[in-house]
Parts: structure tokens; C-alpha cells; sequence
């Protein structure tokens, strides 16, 4: 009775047999483009999720394209256009939040879309917590977390071992490389001057709180270089530029564990965030059934461990995490390197990517502000 | 002699062909047509004949170019968002004098529209578009957007502990529907049922029933309101959802605003209930509908959030080109922005500082440069113009790194400097990441800009001017500053002008290379475009960049002459 | 006019230049040149003979390989062109394009530090002089050529040189015009008395404007003579062919009789000439006749002359002259031209005719 319902009973009922529907009803669009970060994780994307894919359908032509870090805007310019020609779309928990609030991606029935764990656990069980919203289709979990020159650490000094060695100077003077947005950076700069960690986020409410970031922010500001790609982080670190960066614990472990850099990770106080996709509202019958028959797949308890084996990134369903095995070339441990391990850190911090949701807007405009001042 | 007797006959018979039309009006053509509209219908097939040829170019152009830029310029100025999203709010603050809170009547068309606006999913638009002006206002209306649903429970509960009735669905519908829409959502609802799955036409559009309206004015907007968009969101119909709590506050409050004889002159199927819930609302609990959307969030019962809405809740506002100079709209009028969120005047005027400088420094290199190449043979000067034109066929980006490279702290440049010894090793210097990046790098990249047309404006000055000018005394600086270097200022100016207005606009090389201090305002722009969606004002910002290369081209015309201008 | 100036009262001298441009090749070969003061002299020959390198060689422009260049008895070489002070007219006339006639006139003037008045009054004289005094405001893109060339004229004297250079200044102007302004060149430098080296590829030009016709082929100097003495008595078969028109025969001496000698032409016929690069008996020789010395009729040819047989290829009636196209011991391209006078009667295509002339207007040159 409802379009979308039905639609979704239709492709939930016969994800049994995915293979199926596409062959019974020909009306599964052959291609799909798919959104992601570029780089050492959108490889591990393609290795883990879509080239067995195409092994089981190799008519199906997958378009990879790196523009996730603008997805929201690019969605809502498509949006305007009435052209949408994206089919799935990776994004932080934060931006799937936004994504969903202004409804341009599609909301999803977990239990329906998603394939159960192999026990039987049912995906919304299985993924718990993850789910923090009706859109999102969590993948991984990921931390940003600082890492340092391991060559450059004064002498008789302790290696820097958290995010707040970022603000002193005095220790370890260089150069810095922080995200060019506030999130990670006001809550650390917050932490790192002494605010409890339950209080964080509401003193980020109040004027007070933001100042008093801004001010900690301030000791650094002419010390860092603002990074707009994670990428260039690891590349400002590893070409000695400065002597700490922040960027994702995948791309720092890619740095150390492949190709040897001299850079080790001062995992205290890693921001937790979490990644997954999410499908754009408003896709043709054909290319949402393909789009869906791919999501059920690459989500399986089983591809998200096998992501974790190109990339040190945690996968975000609860009977995935037990696979987790080596990694595909170098056959080290990838449990170790996980930020969810133990071992990484006394204190980790959740980001509320909830919070951010609200409150994005209101800092991203006095960030943006501050930096450029 | 002949000469002189031609033009005098040619002369006498003009004359006499003007007193011939004097005397008989127009000229005519040979088929007595009046030689005018010949002329002109032979012309005419001309002018068609170059419009087409140009045809595919205008309309590449009009399509490409123009039109993107009308839809800039409307962008910059544009509004509806406020009006269309909370368009009772907007209305019922025609009459607020702003000195203090709105009534309560402005919070229950605030409640009906936020509502609606939730439900549709289009709160948190307007949210981002108010926190443009505001900030701390998208964050509200995230938090609202959960929270509205809340608003009106008090009532709803009153209504339903009155009598269950005002629970179902049906007495809704039957209240409020028109009597051919419930015989027609019967219809399909039976169609549906005999189809089964693959049915897919929609429920007819909800319509009001007839009079409804004058009895229940806010009951019956706040229906349709929840009707038409159960339908239109969600697919779902009227006829099995319980209407929001927004609907019965809606009721609340025309029952308790209507004297007694408005619902007793209702006839309707509801009429027993209604008469009912209408003896029974004089003693319903209240609630301050300004308390309730305080406690959702403080910003509802403060002043800036109202002021803010009744500035902005023009179609049409100045309220992006006033932020894209550092002011704001205030309800006192025009004033500047708080001082730590003054970016773009110095934005604007770093762009253009650096935008001069790249400029210059562009025609202290390549000057020489092209004055070179112009003056070798032809064979040699072709293959130096390669060496020039190579960095155009080297991909933006490739370059860009290439200059990272060369520039960083521990880049070549500053270790050339360490091993020769002009620099300490602990004191290198910061080339890359800043304004000297910046300019480094697009001086580069904008050279051969300079170089091409000053190239071909050099190619055009024959060398014996020089010549003459020495034969004639001048020293070799003489012959150059008075003869030679005028006559290149064409060159100058063109390639001035290509070089400043491509750097005014430029935005990949200082954004990888201009760190924090070396972006210009398009950086800016591009990030209003691509992460703060703050399209108006990435518009706004636009428009003045435009209308400021405009303005320089104006100058620049006055001052050198745009005749004077040679790419070649 | 004939004014011949030797090595001490000369006011430029070359001697000895050599000019090569890329070191294999002599574009100018051992050149030597006097030219007196006051005089007027041309240097002419086709393009690619040297003639306008040895002008830039004079003006500055281009160094010397080998060998010394004075100006008034002092050595050049070494001196930059802008300190020469030698005037110098271009075949493109080289107005500054973004100053009015005034101020390139005034542009000489202000480089040698003249006061304002001075300027003035010499802008106006010299303007005067060229009958351009009315157009000191326009720009040269608002001129004539001719007009062009005025100014371009006027720029030249403005600084009073004493040497004036022209590279073929006439060659962008149509026919009339050349001639007129040939005539108030010449006029304006012999009443300035000053010095003009002049160079053209256009021989009229030459012969009526220049005292001596330098006449260069191939790099150096093949005859440096007034121009009646060039026309009349070429000195070899190029000269005899470049300057004025010209009948060409080749044969072989086959006699020497002192002042004259006989040449049997390729076909058995004998004619007299003028030895001048011939000196013996058998020598091959081209002879070179001008076509207005061909005489056919008998009353008017020499007592006891040759004269041979010719066939009448062509009639040309030219108003002043008549033309005749004939058949000379096999050429067809044999010319004469005869006065349109009473006496002088058309010829017809394909009469014979015998034709002879004045042994001394039959030069006997290198073959």
C-alpha cells in the first residue's frame, strides 16, 4: 500500500536470495556509484566489499568516487537538482544525522535491509548501539587520535602519549597539523585545560566553555597547520613538517605498519567516532534494489571483518569483531591496532556525534571564524 | 582635374536626389518598395544568417555562464525559506511590536508550523539558515524538531480522558472530512485491498469538509495540515492515524476562544462530542505555550530568536551581501558583526593585496622573459615558449605538490639554504602554509598569463623603433623606457588583467598551499558551498567578487583603455 | 656632377670591412668606400648584396667582422650607434606610434638635453621644411605614407646631423609619390649640405638622385660611379644588366683594333664593340647594347660599321618611344627603342631589317 514499504518487504523478503531477484524481475540496474574517503580505507572498501561482489555479479559495474567529505553538500545540491546520482554513500555518524534530519538519505529498517549475524542474531541486535539513526548502516568504528614524530622527540623527554601533549609547546616544541573543524579540536582543547570529560560537551554550550577552547586552541594556532584531508596529515608528519599530527588511527597504522615511518601513536584521549553508509533518498526502483542487494552483503558479519584486515579500523557489528584475523599482507595481529583494543589508551573519548548534529553549525561558524582571524 | 569633376557630379546628382525625395517622399527601390524596407529585408537575411552561426555559442554561453550567474545573484538575496516554512509564525508576527515576547497565539502558530516542518523534515534547514545570522539557532531547532511532537500533549490527553472518541481516527475524520473524500478514500481503500501488493496509486488528497473551517478556523488548519502531510510524507492515510498533539492544542484553544453558539450552530456527525469537549474546556488544565517551547529550549523564550525570525521573514533579504561585509540586520537596523566573527573585509582585502602582488611580481618575471623570447629567432623562442607553456599542460595539482615539495621547512629549497649556510638548520624558513606560499606558488602558476600576451604584444613591435630611437641619441635605456616599453604596455595591461582577475578567484593553489593566512575569499566560498552550505551567502560573497572585478575592469578602463589591451 | 673624393678630404671611409654573420659566410667581402662631405650617395644592388649591412655597419647596428669604418676621420667601430650622431631614415619609416609627429620629432632633441624653446623652434622648422608644419598634434597612425615619410625625414634632420642614412625610405610609396619626394630629398640635402648615404634596389631612384651609385652584387662593390658614367659605361655585364635596360650578346673577340675590336657573335656574325674586360683575340665576351642606341636606320648608322640582320618579333607603341621586340643572332629577346619622331616609321612583325649602331655604345664585357 505504501510505495516504500512494500518495496522494502519485496527486497527484504528475497534478500534470502539476492541472487535471485535481479534474474526473476530483471529490473536491478547493472551499475552503481559508490561515495567514500579515498585512500588506504576506501582500498580496504573495495578489497572487503565490492571486489567479491562483482565476483558473484561481474555485470555489475561499481564507480567508486572520493567525494564523502563533501557528501552533504554535493547531496543537497543533487537534491535541488532532482538528479540524484549517487547510489551509496559513506559518511561519519554525524552527517548521517544531518543527512537523515533533512531527509536526503533514505530511512531504513535494519532488521529488514541488513543480514542477520550467522548465529541469527538479528542485524539491530547485532549492530546495537551503532545504529544511531534510522539512516545509518555502520561499518566501522574509527578514532582520531594524535600521533608524533618518533625521530624527533627531545632528548631525555617521555615520548608524547596523548592528545593533550599537542598543547605543550614546552615539552615538545614543532609544528602541529590539526583538522581544519572543530570537532576533536574543541573537545580536546577543553579536556587538555582541565574540563572533567562528562562536562565537555555542555561547556561547549555555553559561551564560556567556547571561549575557554578557543583560548587553549590559541597557544597552538601559529604552531599548526590546518589540515582539510587526513592524508595530508600523514603527510606533514612523515615528511617531517611538524612533529605532531591528528588524523585517523587507519591512516597512522597504514603510515607505520606498511610503510615504516618513523611515527609512533599517542593514543590518550582518541576520539571515537563511528562510519557507515548511507543510501540517498529518492533513488530509482532499479538502482535502490541493486543498491540494497549490495548493502546486505557488504554489511555481513562477515565483510566487516574482512575490512578489518586492509585497514585497523574496528567493524561495527558485535559478531564481526571474533573474526577479526590478520592483516591481508603483512599477516601482524590487526586486534592490537584497533582503537577499540584495551590496550590503546587509558582514556578514550566518545564523540557525541549526536551533539555535533545540533551544534555543528553553530562552532563550525566560530571556528571558521577564529581561523581565519 | 577628372578627379574634381567626378566628385562635383557625384555631388550634383546627390542633390538632386534629395530634392527628388523632398519632393516625392521616400526613396523607392526598383520594385516600389520604399528603399529603406529593402535595404532592410536584405539586411535582415544577413543578420539572421550571423545570429545563427552564433546561435550555438550564445546559447552555450546563456546556458553556462549566465545563467548560473542570475541564479548566483537571486541566491544572494533569496529567503523564502522563513516564510515557507513557518509561514502562521511569519503572519502572526506581522502585528509584534518586538519590544517584548510574542503572545501566546504566536507560539501556537509557531507550534502548527513547526509541526509541520518536523514532520516534513524541513526544520532543521531553516535552522541552519537562521544560525547563519544567528548562532546557537541551529542547535535549537534540531533539539525543537524532537521535542514538538510533545507540544499540545496536555491537551490531547484532556481531550481523550474526556471522551475516547477524540482518540480515534474516525471521529477525526468524520469532524473534519469532506463527505466526497471519504467516499472516494473508501473507494480506494477497497481497490487497494482487491490489488493487493502490487497497488500503487495514492490516497486521494485529503480535503476539508465544507464549514468546518468557520466553526474550528485553527482546528480545521492544523488538520488539514497533519492530513496532507501523513499523506505525502509517509503514505499513510488520515483515516487510521491519531492526529498530533498540535491538532488537539488547535482544538483547545478555538473551542476556548469561540462563544458557545459557534459550536452549537455546528450540525456535523461530531456535533454531541463537540458540544461536550466545548462545556469541558473551561475547565481543562492550561498550559503557557511559551513555558512549554522554553523548556524544548531557552533560545524560544529569549529575544534573539524572535528577532531574528522577524528580520528574516521577508521573501527577500540584504541579510547575506550585509554578513558577506561583516554586518548584520538587527532590529535596530544595520550593525556590525561581533568582532570575533569580522572575516570577510579582511578576506577581501587580503585577496586583493595578495591578488596585486601576485600581479606584480607576475610582470617583474615575466617581462624580461618575453622580451627575451621575442627577440630571439623564431626556432629558439618557440622552444623557450614550450619550456613556458609545459606548466600549462602539467595538471593544477601535480604543480601544487610539486611546490609543497620544494617549499616545506624540510623541503629542498630551505635545505639549498641550510647546506649553503644563509640559514641555521634550527631556524628554516616558513615558505609553505602561509602568504608567501601563496604567492610563490600562483606567481608560478599565473606566469604564463603574463608571459603570453606580453609575448605577443613584444612579437608585434618591430625591432627598428629601437634602432631609430638609438640612431636618433637615445641610450639604450632611453630607447627602451621611452620607445620600446610604451609600446609593450598593451601587453602589461592584458596580461594584468588576466592575471589579477584568474588570482582574485583562485581557489585550489591557496587552499593547499595558503594555510591559514594565505587562502583568499574564495576559499571561503568554497567552503560556504561545500561544508557550511551557506549557499546565500556563498552567493552573496560571489556577487561582490564580481561586481569588484567589474569595477576594476571599469577603473582600469579609464585609466589605461580597454582599446589599448592586446593578447596578440 | 661627378664628385669624386679621395682618401683625405673623405668624410666616411670603409676599408677593408668585412661583415659575416655566421662565420662561414661573407656578407660583405673587403669593402672600401670614401664618401666625401656633402655628398649624395647611393647604394644600390639587389637584395641579399650587402647594401643595407653596410648601412647598419655605419649606423651602429651591426659591428664590423674585419676591417675599420671613419666618420670624419674617426674610427666607429667601437662607438655605440646613439653616440654617432648620424641620422638615419627607415624603409618603414619607424615613427614612434604613441607620439604625436611633435614629440618624435621633439625625441632627439630632448635626448640631447635641448631646452624647451629651442626644441620648439627647431620642430618647426624642420617641419616646415618637409611642408608638414600643420600636423605637429597627429599621431603617425593618422598620416599618409608620404606623410610618414615626411616626418620620418624631418625626425632625421631635426638634430642637424651631418650624415644622414636612408634604407630604402621611397619603397613602401606609390610612383608618383616616389618621384616627388626623390626630388625634395635630394633638394633638402643639397641645401643642407649634408652628407647622405642612401640605399635602394631601385635603379632609377638611384640614377636620379645620387652624385655616385655605389652598385653592390654578392658582397662587395662591382662599380662606384656618377650615374651617367655608370649607365654609359658599365664596367661588367652585371652592371650593364642591372642598371637601365639592356641587349645582351655573346660571342668572341675575333679581332682588336685599338680603341674597338670586332666580336663574331654565336651565329658567324661579326660586330664592332668596345673592349672593356676583353684584352685578346678569342676571349669570350657578352656585348651590351642599350636598346635606344640600336639604330636601323641606315642614314643614321656609323660609316663603316657592322651591322647585322634582324627580324621584327614585335611592335610596341609606348606614346614617346616605340618598342621593337627582335630576333638578334638567334635571341628573341633583343629590344629596340626608337624616338616616336617624323622621321621614324612603324615597324611591322616579321620584316627584316639590318641594324647596327656606334661601335663606341657596344661594350665588349667579362662573358
Amino acid at each position: 500500500m505504501k510505495l516504500r514499504t512494500i518495496l522494502l518487504a519485496t527486497t527484504g523478503s528475497l534478500m534470502a536470495a539476492p541472487m535471485a531477484f535481479g534474474d526473476a524481475h530483471g529490473n536491478m540496474a547493472n551499475s552503481m556509484t559508490l561515495v567514500s574517503w579515498g585512500g588506504a580505507y576506501q582500498a580496504s572498501q573495495i578489497a572487503a566489499y565490492s571486489n567479491p561482489y562483482q565476483e558473484m555479479h561481474p555485470d555489475v559495474e561499481m564507480i567508486w568516487d572520493e567525494s564523502s567529505p563533501e557528501a552533504v553538500a554535493r547531496l543537497r545540491a543533487m537534491e535541488e537538482a532532482g538528479n540524484i546520482t549517487w547510489d551509496l554513500v559513506d559518511v561519519e555518524a554525524a552527517d548521517a544525522i544531518r543527512l537523515c534530519d533533512e531527509g536526503l538519505a533514505m530511512e531504513i529498517d535494519a532488521n529488514e535491509v541488513l543480514a542477520p549475524a550467522p548465529d541469527g542474531t538479528e542485524a539491530e541486535d547485532d549492530f546495537g548501539e551503532m545504529l544511531v539513526n534510522d539512516c545509518f548502516i555502520p561499518q566501522i568504528v574509527f578514532s582520531t587520535v594524535a600521533a608524533y614524530r618518533t625521530d624527533q622527540v627531545p632528548a631525555g623527554v617521555e615520548p608524547p602519549s596523548g592528545a593533550c601533549d599537542l598543547f605543550d609547546l614546552e615539552t615538545y616544541p614543532g609544528q602541529r597539523a590539526l583538522n581544519r573543524n572543530p570537532i576533536a579540536n574543541m573537545e580536546w582543547a577543553l579536556l587538555c585545560d582541565g574540563v572533567a570529560y562528562e562536562d565537555v560537551y555542555d561547556a561547549l554550550e555555553t559561551e564560556e566553555g567556547i571561549a575557554q577552547a578557543f583560548a587553549m586552541l590559541d597557544t597552538i594556532k601559529d604552531q599548526t597547520i590546518w589540515w582539510s584531508s587526513a592524508a595530508e596529515a600523514v603527510q606533514l608528519l612523515a615528511d617531517g613538517e611538524v612533529f605532531m599530527a591528528t588524523s585517523y588511527n587507519g591512516r597512522w597504522f597504514s603510515a607505520i605498519a606498511e610503510q615504516n615511518q618513523p611515527i609512533g601513536m599517542a593514543w590518550d584521549w582518541q576520539m571515537l567516532d563511528l562510519d557507515g553508509w548511507i543510501i540517498p533518498e529518492g533513488l530509482p526502483e532499479d538502482r535502490l534494489a541493486r543498491v540494497l542487494d549490495f548493502v546486505y552483503f557488504a554489511t555481513d558479519t562477515q565483510r566487516l571483518a574482512d575490512q578489518a584486515a586492509y585497514i585497523s579500523y574496528g567493524p561495527a557489528r558485535a559478531s564481526s569483531a571474533p573474526l577479526v584475523g590478520t592483516h591481508a599482507e603483512l599477516g601482524i595481529e590487526m586486534a592490537p591496532h584497533m582503537p577499540t583494543d584495551p590496550a590503546n589508551g587509558e582514556n578514550t573519548f566518545v564523540n557525541n556525534y549526536l551533539w555535533w548534529a545540533d551544534y555543528r553549525d553553530d562552532l563550525d561558524a566560530r571556528f571558521q571564524a577564529w581561523l581565519a582571524q | 582635374m577628372t578627379d574634381a569633376s567626378a566628385g562635383n557630379a557625384s555631388q550634383n546628382a546627390a542633390t538632386a536626389r534629395r530634392e527628388d525625395a523632398a519632393r516625392t517622399g521616400p526613396m523607392l527601390a526598383a520594385d516600389g518598395r520604399p528603399l529603406k524596407a529593402s535595404l532592410n529585408r536584405a539586411l535582415r537575411r544577413q543578420k539572421m544568417r550571423a545570429l545563427l552561426l552564433i546561435a550555438p555559442l550564445l546559447i552555450f554561453i546563456l546556458v553556462t555562464f549566465v545563467a548560473p550567474i542570475i541564479d548566483m545573484l537571486f541566491r544572494s538575496v533569496e529567503n523564502q525559506i522563513v516564510s515557507e516554512t513557518l509561514p502562521r509564525t511569519v503572519v502572526a508576527l506581522d502585528d509584534w511590536d518586538a519590544q517584548d515576547l510574542p503572545s501566546e497565539d504566536v507560539y501556537a502558530a509557531l507550534a502548527y508550523d513547526f509541526n509541520e516542518a518536523a514532520e516534513r523534515r524541513r526544520h532543521t534547514r531553516l535552522g541552519s539558515r537562521l544560525n547563519y545570522e544567528t548562532t546557537g539557532l541551529s542547535s535549537t531547532f534540531r533539539r525543537s524538531g524532537r521535542g514538538i511532537e510533545d507540544v499540545g500533549e496536555t491537551y490531547a490527553e484532556q481531550f481523550i480522558d474526556l471522551d475516547e472518541a477524540w482518540e480515534e481516527p474516525e471521529t477525526w475524520t468524520a469532524l473534519m472530512a469532506h463527505p466526497d473524500w471519504l467516499s472516494a478514500q473508501a473507494e480506494w481503500a477497497a481497490e487497494a485491498e482487491a490489488a493487493g501488493r502490487d497497488f500503487d496509486e495514492p490516497e486521494p488528497a485529503f480535503r476539508l469538509a465544507p464549514g468546518i473551517a468557520d466553526v474550528l478556523p485553527e482546528t480545521a488548519d492544523a488538520y488539514r495540515s497533519f492530513a496532507r502531510t501523513i499523506q505525502q510524507e509517509d503514505e499513510d492515510s488520515p483515516t487510521e492515524e491519531e492526529p498530533w498533539n498540535t491538532v488537539y492544542l488547535a482544538l483547545y484553544r478555538d473551542l476556548a476562544a469561540q462563544p458557545a453558539s459557534a459550536v452549537a450552530a455546528y450540525f456535523g456527525p461530531i456535533a454531541a462530542e463537540l458540544a461536550a469537549a466545548d462545556a469541558a474546556v473551561d475547565g481543562f488544565e492550561t498550559v503557557s505555550l511559551r513555558e512549554v517551547f522554553g523548556e524544548m529550549d531557552d533560545a524560544w523564550a529569549e529575544m534573539p530568536m524572535w528577532e531574528t525570525i522577524d528580520a528574516f521573514s521577508d521573501p527577500y533579504t540584504a541579510g547575506y551581501f550585509l554578513a558577506a561585509i561583516d554586518l548584520q540586520l538587527t532590529p535596530d537596523g544595520i550593525e556590525a558583526q561581533p568582532e570575533d566573527q569580522r572575516i570577510y573585509i579582511l578576506l577581501f582585502q587580503r585577496t586583493i593585496f595578495m591578488s596585486l602582488v601576485i600581479t606584480i611580481s607576475c610582470v617583474l618575471l615575466g617581462y624580461p622573459i618575453a622580451y627575451l623570447l621575442s627577440n630571439l629567432p623564431a626556432r629558439t623562442s618557440n622552444l623557450l615558449l614550450i619550456l613556458v607553456l609545459l606548466p600549462f599542460w602539467t595538471s593544477l595539482l601535480v604543480r601544487t605538490s610539486a611546490w609543497k615539495v620544494l617549499l616545506q621547512q624540510e623541503g629542498v629549497i630551505n635545505d639549498i639554504l641550510v647546506w649553503v649556510g644563509f640559514i641555521a638548520d634550527d631556524a628554516r624558513l616558513q615558505l609553505i602554509n602561509n602568504q608567501t606560499g601563496t604567492i610563490i606558488a600562483m606567481t608560478h602558476i599565473l606566469l604564463p598569463f603574463m608571459i603570453l600576451p606580453l609575448f605577443s604584444v613584444m612579437k608585434t613591435i618591430p625591432p627598428y623603433y629601437v634602432r631609430a630611437a638609438k640612431s636618433l641619441g637615445a641610450t639604450n635605456w632611453t630607447a627602451f623606457w621611452r620607445v620600446y616599453f610604451p609600446q609593450s604596455i598593451p601587453g602589461i595591461g592584458a596580461g594584468c588583467i588576466l592575471v589579477f582577475i584568474l588570482s582574485i578567484g583562485y581557489y585550489i593553489t591557496p587552499e593547499l598551499v595558503g594555510g591559514r593566512t594565505g587562502t583568499f575569499i574564495s576559499n571561503r566560498i568554497a567552503f560556504h558551498i561545500s561544508e557550511s552550505l551557506n549557499w546565500g551567502l556563498a552567493a552573496a560573497l560571489g556577487s561582490i567578487l564580481l561586481a569588484l572585478v567589474l569595477v576594476l575592469y571599469w577603473i582600469y578602463d579609464r585609466m589605461v583603455g580597454i582599446d589599448n589591451v592586446k593578447l596578440g | 656632377m661627378g664628385l669624386t673624393s679621395n682618401a683625405q678630404d673623405a668624410f666616411v671611409t670603409f676599408d677593408r670591412v668585412q661583415k659575416s654573420y655566421d662565420g662561414e659566410t661573407l656578407v660583405v667581402k673587403d669593402l672600401n668606400l670614401q664618401i666625401g662631405k656633402g655628398e649624395f650617395l647611393t647604394m644600390l644592388g639587389p637584395s641579399g648584396s650587402g647594401k643595407t649591412t653596410c648601412l647598419m655597419m655605419l649606423a651602429g647596428f651591426e659591428t664590423a667582422t674585419h676591417g675599420e669604418i671613419t666618420l670624419d676621420g674617426r674610427p666607429i667601430n667601437n662607438i655605440p650607434p646613439h653616440k654617432r650622431g648620424i641620422g638615419m631614415v627607415f624603409q618603414n619609416y619607424a615613427l614612434f606610434p604613441h607620439m604625436t609627429v611633435a614629440e618624435n620629432l621633439s625625441f632627439p632633441l630632448e635626448v640631447r638635453k635641448i631646452g624647451k624653446s629651442d626644441r620648439e623652434a627647431k620642430i618647426k622648422r624642420a617641419l616646415d621644411m618637409v611642408q608638414m608644419g600643420s600636423f605637429a598634434g597627429r599621431r603617425p597612425s593618422q598620416l599618409s605614407g608620404g606623410q610618414q615619410q615626411r616626418i620620418a625625414l624631418a625626425r632625421a634632420l631635426v638634430f642637424e646631423p651631418e650624415l644622414v642614412l636612408m634604407d630604402e625610405p621611397l619603397g613602401a610609396l606609390d610612383k608618383q609619390l616616389r618621384e616627388t619626394l626623390q626630388f625634395e630629398i635630394t633638394n633638402l640635402a643639397h641645401e643642407l649640405g649634408i652628407t647622405v648615404v642612401y640605399v635602394t634596389h631601385d635603379q632609377t631612384e638611384a640614377l636620379t638622385m645620387s652624385d655616385r651609385v655605389a652598385v653592390f652584387d654578392d658582397g662587395r662593390i662591382q662599380q662606384l660611379d656618377a650615374p651617367d658614367t655608370l649607365y654609359e659605361e658599365p664596367k661588367n655585364s652585371f652592371v650593364a644588366q642591372f642598371i637601365g635596360e639592356n641587349n645582351t650578346l655573346t660571342g668572341v673577340v675575333s679581332k682588336m683594333k685599338g680603341a674597338t675590336c670586332e666580336v663574331r657573335l654565336d651565329d658567324g656574325e661579326i660586330i664592332d664593340a668596345v673592349p672593356v674586360n676583353v684584352s685578346q683575340v678569342g676571349e669570350r665576351t657578352q656585348v651590351s647594347i642599350r636598346p635606344e642606341r640600336v639604330e636601323y636606320n641606315p642614314e643614321r648608322l656609323t660609316e663603316g660599321a657592322h651591322t647585322i640582320h634582324a627580324e621584327v618579333l614585335e611592335f610596341i607603341y609606348m606614346g614617346d618611344i616605340y618598342r621593337t621586340r627582335l630576333r638578334v643572332a638567334g635571341h628573341d629577346t633583343f629590344v629596340m627603342k626608337t624616338r616616336n619622331a617624323p622621321d621614324q616609321r612603324r615597324l611591322t612583325p616579321g620584316e627584316k631589317i639590318e641594324i647596327g649602331w656606334r661601335p663606341q655604345d657596344c661594350r665588349a664585357l667579362d662573358a
